[in-house]
């Protein structure tokens, strides 16, 4: 019965209710929504509901990035509403399709506008376009917003100018379902107010009236006395009236199941998009040297709001010569606007990172992959130890500044050869506490440092490592060396410079395919599923990113990857679908 | 008496036909009337000069079941199939077994027991009691229905700094949960001066309504070490944490479509709750699955 109702754009709350950090509980045509502004300024109108158990998220906390529930901890993204972290799972990172209901907004005349399924844009108002209108206060009233608006018609009061005065005349100039429009006139002076009414439920509603000029400042506080007093008047004629009709039913909205996972897949890694395909379409907004040989990357989408990422994530850029090359994205907690990443100019280029700083321009188009996190964060540490080398700051930037916006302890320890060297040092500089510079070692002295920073290893604390494949080597076997467990060392490599012997032929067996098939040498595993139609998730096709993980049944695997640990590879149960091969001469995958 | 019409009476013969515990027997005067409501149907209370309690309907104006057992009223609507639950350590002479004052609750009983399964929340409900950030990891346990058709999950363990009353500082709390009857949940604890055995907390949940419970705890802890008043007092502390989050979930009844929240592997004990409840066709408090 609502379903036109629902299809027009209403006020649900006003700009001075979303204060810093503050969620406020709205309502239209029964749906509850949660509401709430980031720090960047982006209002979320949301589904009231945690997706987890459903409790309110009216009465979760706005941390200006992130909205968190209170029930669980559940992490949501400021603007896509998708889910970031959940606490008892912190190795996890939370399946992209695990996002709220959103719902448009419109911040338009000291008003929050927004409409369920909304046909066209939020018309403008002529009388209200000049840039010094007036909100008056919301009025909440106990009847249906079609009495209130019988009612609202024929209101009368003063204009602005003339506020003391008791002989004005109100004109309705015209009106609408849910709107009107009025002007007081005394004498010489007038005043154009409009009417709005949000339809909050079958029997409630709220009031809200935007005069179209601003009263002089001695006078803002007579106005907003003057159309309290008339307008809690009417209020009181309207219940009054109401409470002798039939009562109405309160609307029933109904809530969609969420696009979630569905049992029995309840696991985190849901399916990612096929192979390795490049949905996204963004577009270069910003192109600067943010180090000595670094170029940084503002990526903003063209076609759609981006999808929601964690830190440690990263994307795929297709660029104009063909190429496709991973690069993780920098971004602190919901800077959902945009993707930023990093890319070094290397001398051994294969090409990549040539044509990203030679090539790409601002203005240019960029096909991208969605987000996806093989690298995930974990919130749960006493203490957490970032050691970044040159351009593997990228990965560690996004966790640090997650774990710096929440306000977990941590130190960043960050290798470069000089000063000029760092990379995005305003954003470090924002963080200067939880940084540590350490320029222009030689691998000895880099070893040394490493010692004294790992030296005190508890648990609970974790370490995440990324840069050049021989700083990362000694950063493991250091830890490893001063009795950090293997569990609670995490590590990215740019890149796998192992040397892959792929000369072995062995069979296939996929166990939920129920398909034999056999690998060829000089064929990786990846390649013979293509061929015969199996399309996996991949990424960087190197044995590095992680993304083609399969679980073994059966079978003893030959490992090529830098992406599993040493524990990880002895056991035996995962392999690199683009870089693993067979010791035994059949291998059962869980495909 | 009016029903609302959301709030019907109920039609699944388990629990009309099943005993459901309706007060602290402490808290009902002699010779007084009193009132609740049970699985929607309004009940009058009496309790005589001997302490014997009687019930009568009051829609139908008839006498129902009435029996004392572990301090707590317990009520039958229709034609009990078997007695209320049986706890063998209420009988254990070293334990203090004591009610834990009832709390009503505006949601249905089954998203209270589902809640009292749920380790998850610890750190962020009962913070710095049965939990802490940034411990929030809850560790795989294992989850079965036995042979007596109860939903047992064991190996269940949780970080927290202060596990109970006696509890001197932090650390990692194994739980036993287990579900006997659709409204009626307990977990076992270890404790932490006689570390080989185990207190016990058994809720027996009243479905007011489908959207209202009154939740009556009953605890058996160990006597050494803790007085029965610190062993009440911190069973209503816990509880008052836990009323203002169950009464902002929506909806107010637990649905149980698999698709209709967002289960995840620490939630294991509820999905096998759900199923469980689903299988039996208890749809009281409930909103069954289309599937």
């Amino acid at each position: 019965m609502n379903e036109a109702a629902q299809r027009i754009w209403h006020p649900i709350a006003s700009s001075t209710d979303l204060p810093f950090r503050h969620t406020y509980h709205g309502q239209l045509l029964g749906r509850e929504f949660a509401v709430w502004r980031a720090d960047d300024g982006y209002v979320n109108v949301w589904e009231n509901r945690c997706l987890h158990r459903g409790v309110r998220l009216s009465i979760g906390i706005n941390d200006g990035t992130e909205l968190k529930c209170q029930y669980h901890g559940w992490r949501y993204a400021n603007r896509t509403a998708g889910c970031t972290y959940i606490p008892a799972h912190p190795a996890d990172a939370p399946a992209r399709t695990i996002c709220n209901q959103t719902y448009p907004a419109i911040e338009r005349y000291g008003l929050i506008w927004s409409a369920e399924a909304p046909v066209g844009e939020l018309a403008y108002i002529e009388v209200l376009s000049g840039s010094a209108v007036f909100p008056l206060r919301g009025i909440a009233v106990n009847a249906p917003a079609k009495l209130v608006m019988q009612k609202l018609v024929t209101y009368q009061f003063q204009p602005s100018g003339q506020i003391k005065g008791q002989t004005a005349t109100s004109q309705l100039l015209s009106s609408s379902d849910d709107s009107c429009h009025l002007a007081a006139t005394d004498g010489a002076h007038s005043t154009t107010a409009v009417f709005f009414v949000q339809p909050v439920d079958a029997g409630r509603s709220v009031i809200r009236g935007v005069l179209a000029e601003t009263p002089a400042d001695d006078l803002k506080r007579p106005v907003l006395y003057h159309h309290n007093q008339l307008l809690t008047a009417l209020r009181e004629q309207v219940e009054q009236e109401f409470s002798t009709l039939p009562q109405p039913a309160p609307f029933a909205p109904v809530i969609a199941p969420p696009s979630a996972p569905t049992l029995p897949d309840i696991d985190f890694d849901s399916p990612s998009p096929r192979g390795r395909s490049a949905p996204l379409r963004v577009q270069v907004s910003k192109k600067w040297m943010t180090a000595l040989d670094i170029a940084a990357f503002d990526l903003v989408s063209i076609t759609g709001q981006l999808p929601t990422y964690q830190p440690g994530a990263h994307i795929d850029v297709h660029m104009p010569n063909g190429l496709i090359r991973q690069y993780s994205l920098t971004n602190g907690p919901g800077e959902t606007d945009k993707y930023t990443i990093a890319v070094k100019r290397e001398a051994a280029s294969g090409g990549g990172s040539l044509c990203m700083h030679g090539q790409v321009r601002e203005g240019d188009v960029l096909a991208i992959s969605e987000p996806r996190n093989n690298f995930p964060l974990r919130r749960d540490a006493i203490q957490t130890v970032f050691v970044a080398g040159g351009i593997g700051i990228t990965p560690l930037l996004a966790m640090s500044r997650t774990l710096h916006h929440s306000g977990l302890p941590q130190t960043l320890h960050y290798f470069t050869q000089s000063r000029d060297h760092i990379a995005f040092p305003e954003i470090l500089g924002t963080m200067a506490a939880t940084v540590q510079h350490h320029l222009n070692l030689s691998p000895e002295e880099t070893a040394g440092q490493l010692r004294g920073i790992l030296e005190s290893y508890k648990p609970a604390m974790h370490l995440y490592v990324c840069g050049p494949g021989p700083m990362l080597e000694a950063t493991r076997k250091i830890a490893d060396d001063l009795g950090w467990p293997e569990p609670a060392v995490h590590f990215e490599y740019f890149k796998n410079t192992n040397e892959i012997d792929d000369s072995s032929q062995f069979e296939i067996n996929l166990a939920r395919s129920a398909m034999t098939l056999q690998v060829a040498a000089g064929k990786t595993i990846l390649e013979t599923l293509r061929e015969n139609g199996i399309e996996l998730p991949s990424s960087c096709e190197q044995g590095a990113c992680g993304t083609c993980v399969v679980d073994i049944l059966e079978g003893e695997p030959e490992h090529h990857d830098v992406f599993l640990s040493d524990g990880e590879k002895q056991s035996g149960k995962r392999l690199m679908t683009c870089v693993s091969r067979a010791k035994s001469n059949r291998l059962v995958l869980d495909i | 008496m009016t029903l609302h019409p959301k709030i019907s009476r109920c039609a699944d013969p388990q629990l009309v036909n099943d005993w459901h515990s309706v007060a602290d027997m402490a808290t009902l005067a002699t010779k007084r009337i009193h009132q609740t409501r049970l699985l929607g149907v309004p009940v009058r209370l009496e309790v005589h000069t001997n302490r014997q309690p009687t019930a009568q309907r009051m829609d139908l104006g008839i006498a129902i079941d009435s029996v004392e057992k572990y301090g707590f009223l317990w009520l039958c609507l229709g034609t009990p199939q078997r007695p209320p639950p049986e706890i063998p350590e209420a009988r254990e002479t070293d334990r203090h077994c004591v009610t834990g004052g009832s709390i009503a609750l505006n949601v249905s009983g089954l998203r209270t027991v589902e809640n009292f399964l749920d380790m998850g929340h610890f750190p962020f409900i009962h913070t710095d009691w049965l939990g802490v950030e940034p411990h929030t990891e809850v560790p795989p346990y294992k989850v079965e229905i036995t042979a007596e058709n109860e939903v047992l999950a064991t190996e269940c363990t949780f970080f927290q700094p202060v596990a109970s009353p006696t509890a001197k500082g932090g650390f990692m709390v194994e739980y036993v949960y287990r579900i006997l009857r659709p409204y009626t949940v307990c977990l076992y604890k270890s404790n932490p001066v006689q570390t080989s055995r185990m207190d016990s907390i058994y809720l027996f949940v009243q479905p007011v309504d489908e959207e209202n419970c009154v939740a009556h705890p009953f605890l058996c802890y160990l006597k050494d070490g803790i007085d029965a008043p610190t062993v009440r007092w911190f069973m209503q502390l816990i509880f008052a944490q836990d009323k203002p989050i169950l009464e902002n979930q929506l909806p107010k009844r637990l649905p149980l479509d698999p698709r209709a929240e967002t289960p995840i592997r620490a939630d294991a004990s509820s999905i096998c709750y759900r199923r469980w409840l689903r299988d039996q066709n208890i749809s009281y408090g409930a909103i069954p699955s289309a599937i």
